[in-house]
């Protein structure tokens, strides 16, 4: 289970994040949404430990992020696997020697273990022609998927999601949002996903978090967003930049 | 006007905060020297890239520094000065000052700058947020084997480039002044003492450790997306040049 308390954060001299506060349960798909710099890709970096709260608490199995020490934490990641917005594939290795990577660091894995991970992971994202390619020769799409199997290869508890489907055509799209919800039947993987495509929100959901200006403005479920008076959630659902915060509906 | 006065105060803060950032990389350095042996492989490549890919940059700069040097000592000597004498400049310039600083300063523009645009693009693609979410040390991973290489690697260098220095001084001189490979040897031994190359060898540690870790630094903590990492470059070799003449100064006040 994800927890997070009063979460507080300021880049550079810029509060971003305005005391936070929302739980993830066990299995379920939790979905943050919210206009571009609203905070969204700083939280989930706070889920992970790749920035620490200035004030706040994210805890993650009980355990505070914020206080655990660097083995602690690189123990905690274990649990975690992220996929993030642009793939980070590592440029000088091809997709095969990413995902081994990723497994190396588990000692119990043997080379002809690695090996075999390597194509069940990428057999997943329907990805196996492509181990033996470099990062620069995948697509946008391809390069989603192969980051998608490193982060499931290591049968993570959590996953993490950042923008998975951004730039993406409308066919992608929606083999990325079957891949979500078949990694969440397969492997039972709590995942949070932080997006600003609604569509994902109405296929993938089990929860839904709007955030406006680092504070939570909409937090339950996706049928009740839809159905949602409140002029910021309004305003987001229908996209209308013409609708006055504030004005009656 | 407040921003005519704080602009510098400005600048004095960021680069106090710079040095502090920067000895706080070095200790999270230390740290991950536990991990060294699970990035052994890594080590011996950037060794490769760092050592066995300079060899032919050194060679040729050294070659000629020795060269010129013996040019300007032939140029410089009189009548009254014996043309062996010209193995004793070259040989001290080059072991104390020229093989160091020139292989210092060129391996600042091909090694500090490569590491510093490799790891600078790395950050700025979130590939070292992808090696955290892993649960990889990025500094055991990605800065302990490029110090290391360097450190070891630099005084290879410095070995290199003082054979080829001394080399292309004989030949100079032998074809400037006629001096024979005997004199020019005897010359050489005249004032040669073994911890001459030693120092030489000290310098070399240092800088390579300096260069190494002040391009690891401003890779590792790149900002921005292209235009970040080309600051970061160049910043990179600015600040390793003045270091580097720096530590050139301070060695020599101590040792010699």
């Amino acid at each position: 289970m994800i927890r997070v308390e009063n979460l507080y954060k300021e880049l550079g001299s810029k509060p971003v994040l305005k005391g936070l506060s929302f739980d993830v349960r066990d299995g379920e798909t939790f979905v943050v949404i919210g206009k571009s710099g609203s905070g969204k890709s700083v939280l989930l970096k706070h889920l992970i430990g790749l920035l620490i709260a200035d004030s706040g608490i994210v805890m993650i199995d009980g355990e505070n992020i914020g206080e655990l020490s660097f083995k602690g934490l690189q123990r905690l990641r274990r649990k975690i696997g992220m996929v993030f917005q642009s793939g980070a594939l590592f440029d000088s290795m091809t997709v095969g020697e990413n995902i081994a990577l990723a497994l190396s660091s588990k000692k119990e894995f043997t080379k002809w273990t690695v090996k075999e991970k390597v194509k069940e992971a990428l057999e997943i994202v329907d990805l196996a022609e492509a181990e033996d390619l470099m990062p620069s020769e995948l697509s946008g799409g391809m390069k989603k998927r192969a980051g998608f199997a490193r982060a499931i290869a290591l049968d993570p508890q959590y996953i993490l999601y950042d923008e998975p489907t951004t730039g993406l055509d409308p066919v992608m799209t929606d083999m990325i949002n079957r891949l979500m919800i078949k990694f969440k039947q397969q492997k039972e993987i709590t995942s949070v996903i932080v997006t600003h495509e609604l569509r994902i929100v109405r296929d993938v959901a089990d929860r839904v978090l709007l955030l406006n200006e680092g504070k939570v403005a909409f937090n339950g479920l996706p049928a009740e967003i839809e159905k949602s008076e409140d002029p910021v959630v309004r305003q987001f659902m229908t996209g209308d930049s013409t609708l006055a915060i504030g004005e009656k509906i | 006007m407040f921003r005519v006065i704080f602009y510098p105060i400005r600048g004095i803060i960021q680069f106090f905060e710079g040095i502090g950032r920067y000895f706080l990389l070095q200790l999270m350095l230390f740290r991950s020297f536990t991990s060294w042996r699970l990035n052994l492989v890594n080590t011996v490549d950037q060794m490769m890239l760092i050592g066995a890919r300079s060899i032919p940059i050194i060679i040729l700069t050294s070659l000629f520094s020795g060269m010129v040097t013996a040019v300007q000592s032939a140029y410089q000597f009189s009548s009254f000065i014996p043309s062996y004498y010209v193995g004793s400049v070259v040989g001290e310039s080059v072991l104390l000052e020229l093989a160091p600083m020139i292989t210092g300063l060129v391996l600042t523009g091909r090694v500090g700058a490569t590491i510093t645009a490799e790891i600078g693009t790395m950050r700025v693609t979130e590939q070292i947020d992808a090696l955290e979410s892993l649960s990889f040390d990025p500094v055991g991973y990605l800065v302990l084997p490029r110090v290391l290489a360097g450190t070891i690697m630099f005084p290879f260098l410095i070995i290199i480039a003082d054979f080829f220095g001394v080399f292309g001084g004989w030949v100079s001189a032998n074809a400037q002044m006629n001096v024979s490979l005997f004199e020019f040897i005897k010359g050489f031994k005249q004032w040669f003492t073994p911890w001459d190359a030693w120092f030489g060898l000290i310098k070399a540690v240092t800088f390579g450790f300096a260069i190494t870790s002040i391009a690891c630094y401003h890779g590792f903590y790149t900002k921005g997306g292209a235009q970040g990492v080309g600051k970061a470059t160049t910043i990179t070799v600015v600040v390793s040049c003045v270091t580097i003449v720096f530590l050139d100064y301070v060695l020599a006040a101590l040792f010699l």
